[in-house]
């Protein structure tokens, strides 16, 4: 393992980046091999700034034997990764650590993000046919994980195959069997996709309350739970696996005795379909899904659109376009969600800012979906859905009532309209069961009120007007926009989705430089709040920070036609506080008269 | 309330009150209205069943029954039904679909729901056409078949969507013919009454884009000769003058004439309930244009897990197991912590 990790540590350096290493040597140094005693670590920070504490937290531990987990794993932060070699997990191996139950499968590692990997068995498939010894190699298992992380950082493998050759060049199997492993790792990591950033706050003060750690994906799962509880609806989940959206259904797959129905579709299309017969029937429905996904879902959203059935659709979003950056983040997927279905088509979207937010977002969207009868559409990203952060965690009491209401049938000799509307124009949600309402619903233009197949011109403009109206008069049902800063200023820095944290850091930051800066993140993207056009005529300049090319920039533009001026970041990684802090300090030098 | 104390319902009451706007003489016509005469054996009530249906001609039918009803998207009813059921197994769920809309666009729900075996029933309407749009060939249309979009003749082979459904280990699988009244009427009853997804495939005429299609199998003087009616336990026997068998000469069908070498006792036996689909499938091999009378009737009826039961049936292990689930608990699940005033006035 120490070998492993002062390569590690020159291939960082090699990189640019600010190296500190704390060598953890056992005291005992004849500890028998796989006991707790007897684990080697070797911890490498590298960070793009100056490191002062080499040796606290770990984001990422590779364990190479449950010795090493439970050894190491009070250094890990929430929602860090583990990198464990599930095939030194044997019961044999268990004991040896001390340990009682598996930690792989009791549950003690639900807060990080655990990546089973069998770590031996790769390594002597990628050395098989070189004819070394099982023992000699296993050896080779080290330069597995070292390939593996080198691949999660965007490490260059060249400085250690150098370094390989250097070492072992005598012995050219060993050279080779290395070599092999180290590649085996990488390439590990480039085809099962995992995950590399995880999202961090600065520890900030915590109102008084319970907390758990939890992470964004996590949350989300949790928030739809709740959300079905608080309207009294079992949960019902339509889902292809994508990454970065996997670990909700996966999560919600484990909480059966909640009456959580998860069904994993044959894809996407048939995921969504899956999901509007399931909101037909009456359940809370719900499908997750990321950018890819939803261009395949997109026809069937528009039918849920038609339809005006409640339900819900989340989209993690990662690096695009087409496959792309499946392990990155970005929120390049905004105008995707507003307008990628043909014809007239709208739907409300709401954004997550952060981990714990994941939890309140979803509640607050079927609240919507019910209230106004509509698919609404949630975005995460992968930044917000991989990070972990302190959550406090909410009473029940405390959370909304949702209720939902299905009519029964009425004696008073009147048919039933199943496009008949409420004060919001909401339809009725009458679900198949109920004596007396059988009607027929479907993609073909409607009849306002009856619903019936209608290709009537002025009607067709009435029921597109509607469904249009219908959407953005939910900006009278959600919150006023909020600014954080003083109301008039010279620069706004108006924000969604992940970018959340870095943009408060920075206007925090810039506020005490005494700078006339505030900062707007928004939560609801469609409609925007009834506020947001006057709020933006408070101030000087508008910055606009987002990891795509300007999208709720021009969304704004086109809105309320009021320049702006976009920061856009596209590298897959999230913005540093100073990249924003830097871009506000420049317009707001230029905006105050000298 | 038992299904026995249920007012009988009559035909008329499972008719909407749409007007049926398909061409008049349209097979769909006699499909619909077998459909509304069968349905009353059931004892179901009109709310608790659903049509659910894809785009084409054959997907307008859910308008014209009085029950609850989706026309979906092109090739994906399959796929809504799934959901609905997996939510509601209380309801009786049928999906209508088309050649086109079920075995192209659809294809993967169509083969997914089958192998799931939720208790569904699919009704195909074969036409080799697609009607909706005007005349293209679709997949079964037969190699060489001239439409609008294959004006030299088509030269993709066909799909036949019994073979399909018997390859998803479907375990209900069945045809009939839409002027075959009395016949349409037993087999989709029997699709009703089988638990799992029962898979229909019903030879339906398009008079305006593909007259005829099914002559062989529909006009009086012939049709003795190109169907075989198949009957569970009974020998393959078949012809104007119940003349003809299909006996197996080793791995291949073969028609042969009764009395002339073989007698009822050569030839294949009809077992619907045969756990081994090899029967089935070669039965649904048999091709007009291969010589071959063509089978009607259930090819196959087994019992098969299915989903929507499986599903339940987790979900009530779970809460035995583990109590019904609790927010709260969960939520203070692993490491909690707790802030409280005074820390944060520091
Ligand atoms: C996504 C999509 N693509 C294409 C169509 C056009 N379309 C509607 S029905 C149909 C074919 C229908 O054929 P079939 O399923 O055989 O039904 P039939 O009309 O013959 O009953 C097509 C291509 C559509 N509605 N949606
Ligand atoms: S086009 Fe063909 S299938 Fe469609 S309604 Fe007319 S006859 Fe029936
Ligand atoms: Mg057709």
């Amino acid at each position: 393992m120490q070998l492993t990790g002062s390569q590690f540590t020159n291939a960082s350096a090699m990189a640019g980046n600010d190296v500190a290493t704390f060598p953890d040597f056992p005291a005992e140094i004849r500890a028998p091999k796989g006991t707790r005693a007897g684990v080697s670590g070797f911890q490498v920070q590298f960070a793009a700034d100056e490191i002062f504490t080499p040796g606290d937290e770990l984001d990422v531990l590779v364990a190479m034997n449950p010795a090493a987990l439970v050894t190491n794993l009070s250094d890990v932060v929430p929602g860090g990764l583990l990198l464990v070699n599930e095939d030194s997990f044997t019961d044999k191996d268990l004991k040896l650590a001390g340990c009682h139950t598996n930690p792989l499968e009791d549950g003690s590692l639900d807060s990080y993000r655990l990546v089973r990997i069998p770590m031996t068995t790769l390594t002597r498939k990628s050395v098989e046919d070189l004819g070394l010894s099982t023992k000699l190699a296993d050896r080779c298992k080290n330069f597995f994980a070292m390939g593996l992380v080198y691949w999660l950082f965007g490490r260059e493998l060249t400085v250690t195959l150098e370094f390989i050759q250097a070492k072992f060049g005598d012995k050219a199997e060993i050279a080779q069997a290395n070599e092999r492993a180290l590649r085996a790792g990488w390439h590990f990591g480039e085809t099962t996709e995992i995950f590399d950033i995880g999202y961090r706050v600065a520890p900030a003060r915590l109102a008084p309350g319970t907390y758990n750690n939890v992470m964004g994906n996590q949350a989300l799962a949790w928030g739809l739970m709740a959300a079905a509880r608080q309207s009294d609806k079992d949960l019902f989940l339509g889902s292809y696996p994508i990454t970065p959206a996997s670990e909700i259904l996966h999560e919600l797959s484990r909480h059966k005795n909640f009456a959580v129905r998860t069904f994993q579709a044959e894809d996407e299309i048939a995921a969504m379909c899956a999901v509007i017969g399931a909101a037909f029937g009456g359940a809370m429905a719900v499908t997750t899904t990321s950018g890819p996904g939803i261009a395949l879902k997109s026809e069937a959203m528009g039918l849920a659109v038609i339809l005006e059935l409640p339900m819900l659709i989340v989209s993690v979003q990662r690096g695009g376009p087409s496959t792309g950056l499946p392990t990155k983040t970005e929120q390049a997927d905004l105008l995707q969600v507003l307008f990628g279905r043909n014809g007239e088509c709208p739907m409300p979207v709401l954004a997550c800012r952060s981990p714990a937010d994941c939890f309140d977002v979803p509640v607050q969207a079927w609240r919507i979906a019910t209230r106004f009868m509509t698919p609404v559409i949630v975005l995460s990203d992968g930044y917000v859905a991989n990070g972990a952060e302190p959550w406090r965690i909410p009473r029940l009491a405390d959370l909304p009532r949702i209720p939902v209401r299905h009519p029964k049938a009425t004696d008073d000799g009147r048919p039933f309209h199943p496009y008949s509307r409420d004060a919001l124009l909401a339809r009725p949600w009458a679900i198949p069961g109920t004596p007396g309402l059988m009607h027929r619903i479907g993609g073909l233009e409607k009849e306002d009120p009856t619903g019936n197949v209608c290709y009537n011109p002025e009607n067709h403009q009435r029921m597109v007007n509607l469904r249009a109206e219908k959407v953005e008069r939910i900006a009278d049902d959600i919150p006023r926009q909020q600014v954080h800063g003083p109301e008039q200023g010279e620069v706004l820095v108006l924000s969604w989705g992940g970018t959340f944290g870095a943009c408060a850091t920075a206007v925090e930051h810039c506020l005490q430089q005494g700078m006339q800066v505030a900062h707007a993140h928004l939560r609801y993207l469609n409609p925007l709040p009834a506020n947001l056009g006057d709020l933006l005529q408070q101030y000087r300049q508008i910055l606009v920070p987002e990891w795509n090319r300007g999208q709720l920039r021009m969304l704004i533009q086109a809105k309320y036609l009021r320049a702006t001026i976009g920061l856009n970041k596209i590298q897959g990684k999230p913005f540093a506080v100073q990249e924003i802090v830097d871009k506000i300090q420049t317009i707001h030098d230029c905006q105050v008269p000298k | 309330m038992s299904s026995a104390d249920l007012p009988v319902l009559t035909a008329a009451q499972f008719a909407s009150d749409q007007d049926v706007r398909w061409c008049p003489g349209c097979g769909d016509y006699s499909i619909l209205a077998q459909m509304r005469r069968m349905m009353p054996r059931l004892g179901v009530p009109l709310e608790k069943i659903v049509f659910i249906s894809g785009i084409g001609c054959s997907s307008r039918f859910p308008y014209y029954m009085n029950t609850y009803g989706m026309h979906g998207i092109h090739g994906r009813a399959p796929a809504i039904a799934t959901g609905l059921k997996a939510v509601r197994p209380d309801l009786q769920v049928w999906v209508i679909t088309g050649d086109g809309d079920g075995l192209s666009i659809g294809g993967n729900h169509l083969m997914h729901c089958i192998r799931r075996n939720m208790d569904i029933n699919i009704v195909l309407f074969n036409n080799r056409v697609y009607g909706l749009t005007k005349g293209q060939y679709s997949p079964t249309s037969p190699l060489g078949q001239v439409t609008k979009s294959t004006p030299m003749g088509a030269i993709d082979n066909p799909l036949h969507p019994l073979s399909i459904a018997i390859g998803c280990e479907a375990s209900f699988v069945a045809r009939s013919i839409d002027v075959n009244i009395k016949h349409l009427a037993m087999v989709l009853q029997r699709a009703a009454e089988h638990q799992g997804t029962a898979f229909v495939e019903v030879y339906q005429n398009c008079v305006v884009f593909n007259d005829r299609a099914f002559q062989y199998a529909t006009d009086r003087e012939t049709k003795l000769d190109h169907v075989l009616e198949l009957e569970h336990g009974k020998p393959l026997v078949f012809g104007k003058n119940r003349e003809k068998g299909i006996r197996l000469n080793g791995l291949n069908p073969q028609v042969v004439m009764l009395g002339d070498g073989y007698d009822e006792q050569d030839l294949l036996v009809h077992d619907e309930q045969a756990t081994e689909p090899s029967l089935a499938y070669l039965l649904s091999r048999l091709r007009h244009e291969d010589g071959f009378p063509e089978p009607i009737g259930v090819f196959r009826a087994v019992d098969a897990a299915r989903y929507d039961e499986e599903l339940n049936r987790q979900i009530q292990l779970a809460q035995a197991n583990r109590g019904i689930g609790d927010l709260e608990q969960l939520f203070h699940s692993g490491d909690t912590w707790t802030v409280t005033e005074n820390e944060n006035t520091v």
